[in-house]
């Protein structure tokens, strides 16, 4: 008598929890960074089809599309009919997995009743995968370490201990990246654990009529969303820094009555250096800030991804193709979302927020090849710092904030407690945010040194050093970043290796978020405001926002 | 006498010697001298037991009024001093957002504008060096700069002052000096973990109640003495413990939340009396539900909440306060918790919650969206006649009516499938947040016995137990004051956790011994203050890491000096507990350790014998309610008892339901009932009787 969508509600949300439950057991698991501070995984339940049902809120969008894609992928590659309970399969090909050799994508097939009632799938960043590590400088993939393509990583219970061996034989951590490939192992056992006790509790046999409510409820909401939207084709065109010269990216959105289509055309193609993106990845990040306006309610699975399609001609730099090097992907991936608000704002204006830094400013730092052999302290730091967001409609841009990625930053106290490095300064940058109605966010301004007599080497891949934040419907540009090395001011580009002498400064400037509106038009109030916490000066009040100081 | 203060009730407990309790009472909260509302608790309480002011021979005070000052942002002006080139520590944070898709979101409001963060020369390195002096010339502007503004009150918080407090002392000296009415926490005090972000953070909630706090705690003291209080008055903690009225007015922050601890350490004491040593306490309220993990007699702790939330059960978005405190979650889930439809046509409940004023729609109070309440009256759960004690005059009308209209019409359901769904949607979300806790914590729920308080957790134990595919449910006695009755179990104890960082194959034993004598030191003056005769009894912690991981793990040291030989011991400890979280250890990683605990504690009052449970009998039912079954789904007649009634033995097969003064229990139809000899009701589910 109980009407069965409420039960089908109650399941759906059950589902809900397990990948989160997931997602949090592999977090608390994982030896990388990357994803202690930034969640950077991800986790999902799918039915039987290899239709992605559940995935997991995590800290990073980079996976968003891109798991439900690659389950497809291994789905059609491995025959249902050959997999036995406890099997695992797993892959880092970018293509198929997560743009770049450090995400590992597991997947298990759950057995109930002897039968395939569905996969577990999740996604982690291992520390290092070999070849040139994590930075732009590989000319290929193979420059850039081992990649395992789609295998059978257990076999019943099993783990293939060759296989394991390989990957701590190319990695120069190899503890990590074997702790690391178990907590994917065990992440995949527990959603497939609570599948099945879902299932017994539920008195289910399988996942048929609960997929079907799941995946039209939310392709029905996400039409309902994309019907309200205007319909047309609008074009964008985001410059870049790119790694030598700079790079045009080209978009075209069209929002059709039953699914809106981004297309790639025109974008310029891959360079030699890895900073390519492979087209899961931009679709990953491209889709996050379409959903981030459309929808944005809506979790994530078949029904609701269905609607957001993505193209781009292979070989563009948004459609890199093998054997291009793809290590920093997240570089010009992360600026997608700003080539796709150029685009929806035009459909939707008032509803888009201007540029922001979006590129995340990472600080790796790792101790000089010497070190070793003069006995200097050894340390390897992924620091993350952020720039400002764009100005919102309605309100501010975020100073130092993470968009569209979700990553933490990082705490002076406990990175100086680690490694050899002293902070001599991190405060935000007055007269970063740019001038609107709403004013962009601000960048930070840090500087650093080596705390002992050691060089330190930094490995840059960073963005809107030459290219700042654009306004939108009239407000002003942020500030562009700014690194440079002191004493002597020494310029650094946004991309590659440098060294830090022991006694230098490297100064670090993050970016400003660009204004939204004519500065004319900010409050009286809220200039003020700013000029009170210091967050504009005088001159910029005078000359920016035309007030008399 | 305990005497707990929250928002909307005040509830006084009195025990005898024998930790019987001999009288409670709810009384309204007098919000604006929250003194007289416990005044008037207190003399009702003795009342009722023929007892005088001099009997009174312990006395422990709760409150949530350094919580409520925090959200109501009645607080003093307070202004920060941090290091120079590190104004923005507030501005800056983690960099993050906490709420991936909202783009519209807010920052949370971290109480101290950047106007009024001020900051001055001086440095120390990681390991307490001092790279530059302090600069004591600065003091004149700086002073300057704080009349300016106005400051009442100052948090100071510089860098790596945990590892070495020279600077913020000698800041603190010159501030008194040129203004000796400004109220100044140092974070070295407050909070002495690595962290610039979150030991300013708490350091700021500290000093700005400091102030208000202070007066409160004398004006409370001296109301009470006046009545002729002789013994020594003590705080309630959000660590459990008990501490002094010094200690409270230096370091108020340690009171907030402190309400829902002392349910938690009731709950505790029950699972020691009853020998359950995996617990989960469950407090479901008009707002919200809080849900604790129990083991070995102990409430889990953490060293991190968060308070001021920009919305308030997203994790994150709130204001990070480190002291050690008892690990809640709180869910938006309670019986005010609002039920809607989503534009998918999803119910949703909560986390918007009528509270009790303007209350579920059956209160007529002016309430008229339907609520966890209204959809328990509409299932036939409580009884409208016997609701509060018979002092509200329900209304089940409007509480079909508003059920029908908001999630009724929209769905197609009746109101009674309406209410159905509501339920199990509240129990559903209960019960997952309930798993998710434990899976954060390394834990498993389904063999733990969950101990149901609060006015609603009674009602729906059962209910959230068969989700969370738990079998066995405990009501105590007094379920609607269990937090006021869990002050009285309470010992005093103080708890410091500090950092230090190390590398467990590199350790400096000497240091560390010497660390944590300077540590020891510290909690037991604080102790001492609160129980000046007998045994300390002493913990000592350190939080245990593989080197690249952010999950530390609790180990327990010895509560003594360590010593070369402890340290293989120590490694195995490490390497058991990660493999009972993880299932496998990873050898040859490094191990290190950031954070240490030491907390000195007087010992709990020792059990009295628990009384065995005389032979079973079948209770009677004194008649029977039509109520819609969470189990068949179909209208079935369930007994109603009177608690009161139940002598120890009695039992009772659901569907059921248990009637007192302050909340009913819900005997689910595939839970039977019975009362042991100290008067807990135990519900144990029947996995064969689904009927």
């Amino acid at each position: 008598m109980i009407q069965s969508d409420t039960r089908l509600q109650v399941m759906w949300n059950r589902l809900l929890a397990v990948v989160e439950e997931q997602g949090q057991a592999l977090i608390r698991a994982a030896f990388s960074p990357i994803v202690r501070e930034c969640g950077d995984i991800s986790a999902g339940i799918f039915d039987a089809q290899g239709r992605m049902l559940a995935q997991a809120v995590t800290g990073t969008p980079g996976h968003i599309n891109t798991m439900a894609e690659a389950v497809k992928t291994l789905c059609a590659r491995f025959a249902q009919c050959e997999m036995k309970p406890g099997d695992i399969y797993m892959t880092n090909d970018p293509w198929i997995a997560s743009g770049h050799l450090n995400d590992f994508l597991l997947m298990m097939p759950v057995f109930y009743q002897d039968t395939v009632i569905g996969y577990t799938a999740c996604t982690s960043h291992l520390v290092d995968l070999g070849g040139l590590g994590m930075g732009p400088e590989g000319s290929d993939i193979y420059d850039e370490g081992l990649l395992i393509p789609p295998c059978k990583l257990v076999s019943q219970g099993e783990v293939n201990a060759l296989l394991l061996d390989i990957v701590k034989a190319n990695s120069r951590e190899p503890i990590a990246n074997e702790g690391d490939i178990y907590a994917l192992i065990a992440c995949c056992e527990a959603g497939s654990t609570r599948l099945v006790q879902m299932m017994q509790e539920f008195g289910l046999t399988n996942l048929n009529a609960l997929s079907d409510y799941i995946i039209d409820t939310s392709r029905r909401g996400t039409l309902d969303a994309i019907a309200a939207l205007p319909k047309g084709t609008w074009h964008h065109v985001l410059k870049v820094d790119g790694y030598d010269d700079e790079i045009e990216l080209h978009a075209a959105l069209t929002i059709a009555d039953d699914h809106l289509l981004l297309d790639f055309d025109g974008t310029a193609p891959c360079v030699g250096k890895g900073i390519n993106v492979p087209l899961n990845y931009a679709t990953a990040y491209s889709v996050f800030a379409l959903r981030c306006i459309i929808g944005a309610d809506i979790p994530n699975n078949a029904g609701s991804l269905d609607p957001f399609r993505v193209t781009g001609p292979a070989g563009c730099i948004l459609n890199a193709q093998p054997p291009a090097p793809v290590a920093m992907r997240h570089t010009l991936g992360q600026m997608t979302p700003d080539l796709v608000y150029g685009c929806l704002s035009q459909a939707l204006p008032g509803k888009v927020p201007a540029e922001g830094a979006s590129c995340m400013y990472d600080l790796p730092l790792r101790h000089a090849p010497e070190a070793v052999e003069r006995g200097d302290d050894l340390f390897a730091l992924e620091l993350v710092f952020n720039g400002g967001t764009g100005a919102r409609p309605q309100l501010d841009g975020l100073s130092a904030t993470a968009f569209p990625s979700g990553v933490w930053g990082s705490q002076v106290e406990t990175t100086e407690a680690v490694a050899p490095v002293l902070f001599h300064r991190r405060e935000l940058r007055a007269d970063s945010g740019g001038a609107g109605r709403l004013r962009g966010g601000l960048g930070q301004h840090i500087e650093l040194s080596a705390s002992k007599d050691q060089d330190l080497m930094l490995f840059l891949s960073v963005e809107r050093l030459k290219n700042p934040a654009c306004g939108r419907d009239g407000g002003l540009d942020g500030a562009p970043g700014r690194i440079t090395v002191q004493p002597g001011n020494r310029q650094l580009p946004g991309k590659g290796e440098v060294r830090i002498k022991a006694g230098e400064t490297l100064m670090f400037e993050t970016p400003g978020g660009g204004g939204f509106g004519r500065p004319e038009e900010r409050s009286e109030n809220a200039v003020q405001n700013d000029l009170r916490a210091g967050l504009i000066s005088q001159g910029m009040a005078r000359t920016q926002y035309r007030r008399q100081t | 006498m305990a005497i707990d203060i929250g928002g909307t009730f005040t509830d006084t407990v009195l025990l005898d010697s024998a930790s019987r309790v001999v009288a409670t009472t709810k009384t309204p909260t007098t919000p604006h001298r929250p003194a007289l509302g416990a005044v008037a608790g207190a003399t009702h309480v003795l009342k009722a037991a023929g007892a005088d002011w001099r009997q009174v021979t312990g006395f422990i005070h709760g409150t949530t009024l350094a919580t409520n000052a925090l959200i109501e942002r009645r607080g003093a002006t307070t202004a920060t001093i941090t290091t120079r080139g590190f104004r923005d520590i507030l501005e800056i944070a983690y960099e993050r957002r906490y709420s991936q898709y909202s783009i519209d979101l807010v920052k949370p409001d971290l109480i101290v504008p950047r106007t009024h963060s001020l900051t001055i020369g001086g440095r120390m390195d990681a390991s307490g060096q001092e790279l530059e002096p302090l600069n004591e010339a600065g003091i004149g502007p700086l002073v300057a700069e704080l009349r300016a503004l106005e400051v009442e009150a100052v948090a100071v918080c510089l860098l790596h002052a945990y590892a070495n407090p020279a600077h913020e002392l000698a800041l603190r000296d010159l501030l008194a000096q040129h203004m000796p009415d400004l109220v100044i926490s140092l974070s070295h005090e407050v909070s002495p973990e690595a962290r610039e972000f979150d030991r300013l953070c708490t350091t700021i909630a500290n000093a700005y109640v400091q102030p208000l706090m202070a007066g409160y705690l004398q004006d409370f003291e001296a109301r009470f003495r006046q009545m002729g209080l002789a013994c020594p008055i003590l705080m309630m903690t959000a660590g459990g413990g008990m501490t002094t009225l010094d200690t409270a007015a230096r370091l108020p922050i340690r009171l907030v939340e402190s309400g829902p601890a002392g349910g938690a350490v009731l709950a505790a004491r029950i699972a020691e009396a009853t020998g359950e040593t995996e617990v989960l306490s469950f407090d479901m309220g008009g707002t919200t539900a809080k849900l604790c993990l129990i083991d070995d007699y102990r409430p889990q702790t953490a060293r991190k909440f968060e308070i001021s939330r920009a919305e308030r059960f997203i994790k994150g978005s709130g204001m990070p306060v480190r002291i050690p405190v008892i690990e809640m979650i709180e869910i938006g889930a309670g019986g005010g918790s609002i039920a809607s439809v989503d534009r998918l046509g999803r119910i949703q409940v909560g986390p918007h919650s009528a509270g009790s004023d303007p209350g579920p729609a059956a209160f007529g109070k002016g309430g008229d969206k339907p609520t966890v309440t209204d959809a328990d009256l509409t299932l036939g759960l409580i009884e409208p006649g016997r609701f509060a004690e018979g002092r509200l005059q329900i209304d089940q009308n409007a509480a079909q009516q508003a059920m029908a209209r908001d999630v009724g019409d929209p769905l197609g359901l009746s109101p009674d499938q309406s209410a159905f769904a509501v339920s199990e949607i509240v129990d559903e979300s209960m019960a997952s947040a309930g798993r998710m806790h434990a899976v954060e914590s390394g834990k498993d729920l389904s063999n733990r016995l969950i101990i149901a308080f609060g006015g609603n957790g009674p009602l729906h134990a059962t209910r959230v137990a068969r989700r969370a595919q738990m079998r066995r449910v405990l009501i105590p006695r007094d379920p609607g004051v269990g937090s006021a009755v869990g002050f009285l179990f309470a010992p005093v104890s103080y708890e410091v956790i500090r950092s230090r960082y190390a590398r467990l194959d590199s350790l400096d034993i000497d240091g560390l011994n010497h660390f944590f004598g300077a540590m020891q030191a510290e909690a037991e003056q604080v102790v001492r203050a609160g129980a000046p005769e007998g045994v300390l009894l002493q913990r000592r912690i350190a939080y245990m890491r593989y080197h690249g991981q952010g999950h530390e793990i609790e180990i327990r040291l010895p509560d003594r000096d360590l010593a070369a030989s402890d340290l293989t011991e120590l490694r195995e400890a490490f390497e058991t507990e990660y493999s009972r979280q993880f299932s496998r250890i990873v050898p040859g990683m490094t191990i290190e350790i950031l954070n240490w605990g030491l907390s000195v504690s007087s010992p709990a009052p020792a059990h009295e014998p628990y009384p065995d449970t005389p032979t079973e009998h079948i209770a009677g039912a004194t008649e029977h309610r039509q109520i819609l079954c969470d189990v068949t789904g179909t209208w079935r007649p369930a007994g109603v008892f009177n608690r009161g009634d139940l002598t120890p033995g009695a039992a009772l097969k659901g569907p059921a339901l248990i009637v007192e003064a302050q909340t009913t229990t819900f005997v689910s139809a595939d839970f039977s009932a019975t009362v042991d000899g100290q008067g807990n009701i135990w519900l144990t589910r029947q996995e064969e009787d689904k009927a």
